[in-house]
């Protein structure tokens, strides 16, 4: 079944209109096709690898050890094995990074809500950035859209309540007036909106991306270690060791990581060559991926693609450790909350508003 | 007899044994044959569609990102059930000491080992990548001890599976060479498995409550409920199984010991009904965002209620059967209501789990989001393939349990000493 197809069948919070999930996956596949040039609509990313590399590739793989326990010969070979099919399969040289983390940072995020117009660039900077499969398309960031307001307190209902004044006769004491109701609308949000235009009049926006948890329940759920944390306190992930038990998505209050249940399709021409071994190389079907805070261009002291992409500056990033840093400036300076602290994972990703 | 002959003749007899016993095992009228050949019937469309889904990924079954679970893991759920309930048939047998009950204690274990296997294929089935299993496995891969509750889970669903088929071959072995067992290697073994049985259910409902991103599962009353499920699911089973034994086999049960598994039903429903009905109480009556997976499932939300009519035929199917089982008239039916009742419980919680448990609790997600699983027919047949090997694994070790017990499979050599079983 096709990713379009199972959006389809899904209905959001608030949702009036069924099919803006499948608007969604194809508007933006559209958008980047139309960027990389008309010969990309063709091509489905064909396999040119040569069996004999695949197999001798495959059982290299099968075999390797956690990427962490392994000597540094063994990740030479471990990389040199991926630059090689990548480089076949994609038909572009590639390489796979092993830049260490960089000594003394622990990286933080923060985000102005204020700011941000839904435009979801950062969406796209990211699937661009990381090499998500476009088919069935994978996202690490959704942008939630939240009605701006409250439009259910209304004055016929300043004395309606519970219990209800004539069921078992009326002693004129109500314990709630508009409390059978839901108050407001907060925490009703949907992420496949489709405007004409952003920002939309009546609308707050809020993007949620794996929060870098200090205590990550989704690193405490693994059963074989394959997501950790790295010593710049960003959770990562060992492709290669994952067996696909998706215990840690079960576990993300956030939502924030996603499954390959398919065959990745990722076309030549949209690949990003230059890829870390933790980080954006492509991956495989079966196993977990999520945001890393784009790690190939963090640990080269560069920010992650979405700090870029943004076109209103509502995304900092910085070294949480250095009190000069842009993202410890906005924790000191700014109104700075966190999304769904009563699970205590201690995120590394702030929200704030000016 | 010389020492040569005499160890030749040691490792002959395990071999001598398999092979009567399976060669008895395969033997049986055209009932038999008839059951047999329509479990088969799934084997071969399974091995088709397990290629598909091994090839294609997890994206030929209803599993999204959103619904993270399938079917696999829901029937994993309910083959724990039934693997921990097996020790039912082994408590009254060996704690209690009730004669009714001494011989059936094997097959008790033999449907414990069964649904062991069952519901480990279920997890590889359920696992993205199940060539990479060995990464859980000690001295080879990295266990996250002691944090990973899968990792637990993994290790007690392994060691009950040992115990058991150490204890069955071992009871059979001997009983088909004419030798006294060794109770002081039997018996703790079994008292082990006694404990063991409830502890995969336990480690099973925490892996469940573990996530407290899914607020539904997120309850202490979860191994209580899964605990009274078992009871009742496992129990219904037995019941079945029994019931066919005696008709069809020479293996004599007592209706004293169907007596004691319909009662062990019925209070087990009773306790069901009282975990839901606390469950529900703790969710409905402060009505936090905690109890919208529930309210989902009672009401359905947005016109999303495909799970409504479930929830509501599940609830009524539990509690109708306690009441039924209540009057000793229906527990004494033997031939017809009480089967028939034990089906409906057997299979009311066979599917709560994919539509009560496991499907709703996961809407709304961490973000939000309302969504319905629709299983596919991939999912499904792989399912019944799982099944059917399953239930083929139970009819030989029971047909070849039943004939070593009642006598008619036994090494030619051995004397006979205490007259036979028959
Ligand atoms: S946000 Fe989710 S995926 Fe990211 S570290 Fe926290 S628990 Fe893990
Ligand atoms: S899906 Fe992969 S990363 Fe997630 S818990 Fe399972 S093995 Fe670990």
């Amino acid at each position: 079944m096709s990713e379009d197809k199972r959006k389809s069948e899904m209905v959001k919070e608030q949702d009036d209109g069924k099919e803006q999930g499948n608007g969604k996956v194809k508007e933006s596949r559209r958008d980047f096709l139309k960027k990389m040039g008309v010969a990309a609509a063709a091509t489905v990313a064909a396999p040119a690898i040569t069996s004999t590399t695949a197999e001798a590739v495959s059982l290299g793989e099968t075999f390797q050890t956690h990427f962490e326990l392994m000597s540094d010969a063994q990740k030479e070979k471990a990389i040199a094995r991926l630059e090689k099919r990548y480089t076949e399969q994609f038909g572009k040289q590639t390489t796979v990074a092993n830049t260490p983390a960089p000594d003394g940072v622990l990286f933080g995020y923060a985000l102005n809500i204020a700011k941000c117009i839904g435009c979801r660039r950062c969406v796209e900077a990211c699937v661009k950035e990381n090499n998500q499969s476009r088919d069935p398309a994978i996202q690490w960031i959704r942008v939630l859209r939240m009605e701006r307001g409250n439009d259910t307190f209304e004055l016929e209902n300043l004395h309606k309540g519970s219990p209800d004044s004539n069921s078992l006769g009326d002693y004129g004491i109500q314990s709630g007036g508009h409390a059978d109701k839901h108050v407001g609308l907060s925490g009703a949000a949907e992420h496949y909106y489709e405007p004409e235009q952003v920002p939309e009049d009546n609308a707050i926006y809020f993007p949620v991306q794996c929060h870098q948890c200090e205590d990550p329940p989704c690193v405490k759920a693994c059963p074989v270690r394959a997501t950790f944390r790295d010593p710049n306190g960003i959770v990562v992930i060992d492709y290669n060791w994952c067996i696909g038990c998706r215990m840690c998505q079960l576990a993300c209050p956030y939502w924030a990581r996603r499954f390959n249940w398919g065959e990745p399709e990722l076309p030549n021409e949209d690949m990003n060559p230059k890829t870390h071994y933790l980080g954006n190389r492509p991956r495989m079907r079966g196993v977990m991926e999520k945001c890393t805070f784009c790690l190939q261009r963090v640990r080269e002291g560069r920010y992650p693609a979405c700090v870029e992409a943004c076109p209103v500056g509502a995304r900092k990033f910085g070294n949480l450790l250095d009190p000069e840093s842009e993202v410890r400036k906005v924790l000191a300076t700014k109104k700075v909350f966190r999304f769904k602290e009563a699970f205590n994972t201690d995120p590394k990703f702030f929200y704030y508003m000016d | 007899m010389t020492m040569k002959k005499q160890i030749a003749s040691a490792s002959e007899k395990p071999i001598a044994f398999a092979r009567d016993f399976f060669s008895y095992a395969i033997k049986g009228g055209n009932l038999y044959y008839g059951w047999l050949l329509f479990l088969s019937f799934f084997v071969l469309v399974g091995l088709y569609t397990a290629f598909v889904q091994m090839t294609t990924g997890l994206i030929v079954t209803g599993a999204t990102d959103q619904i993270v679970w399938e079917l696999f893991i829901s029937n994993f759920i309910f083959t724990a059930h039934i693997a921990a309930a097996a020790v039912l048939v082994v408590i009254p047998a060996y704690i209690y000491k009730r004669k009714d009950m001494k011989d059936l204690a094997v097959l008790g274990e033999i449907i414990a080992l069964t649904f062991v296997t069952i519901g480990l294929n279920f997890i590889m089935f359920h696992m993205g990548r199940p060539e990479r299993s060995w990464h859980t496995f000690p001295g080879l891969g990295i266990f996250n001890f002691p944090n990973s509750m899968l990792t637990y889970d993994i290790i007690v669903l392994n060691v009950y599976l040992g115990i058991n088929a150490l204890a069955v071959s071992y009871l059979l072995y001997m009983r088909y060479i004419g030798k006294p067992m060794n109770t002081k290697l039997y018996t703790p073994l079994i008292y082990v498995a006694v404990a063991w049985g409830p502890l995969i259910h336990i480690v099973t409902a925490f892996i469940l409550s573990s996530n407290a991103a899914i607020s539904m599962w997120h309850t202490a009353v979860l191994p209580f409920a899964f605990l009274s499920m078992a009871g009742a699911s496992g129990s219904a089973l037995i019941i079945i199984f029994f019931l066919l034994i005696r008709k069809f086999s020479k293996m004599d049960i007592a209706d004293s010991v169907i007596d004691f598994f319909s009662q062990v039903m019925a209070w087990s429903l009773g306790i069901i009904i009282l975990v839901f009905a606390a469950e529900f109480f703790n969710e409905l009556y402060p009505a936090t965002h905690h109890a919208a997976s529930l309210e989902y499932m009672m009401h359905g939300h947005h016109g999303l209620d495909a799970y409504v009519p479930w929830f509501w035929a599940t609830m009524a199917l539990i509690v109708i059967p306690f009441f039924l089982l209540l009057n000793s008239k229906i527990r004494k039916s033997y031939n017809s209501l009480l089967p028939a009742v034990s089906f409906v419980v057997f299979m009311i919680i066979l599917i709560e789990k994919p539509a009560v448990l496991v499907f709703p609790a996961f809407s709304p997600t961490p973000l939000g989001e309302y969504a319905v699983y629709h299983p596919t027919a991939i999912e499904i047949f792989n399912v019944l393939f799982i099944w059917a090997v399953g239930f083929i694994t139970l009819t030989l070790l029971t047909k070849g349990a039943i004939g070593v017990l009642t006598g008619e499979v036994r090494d030619s050599n051995t004397v006979e000493t205490s007259g036979g079983a028959k």
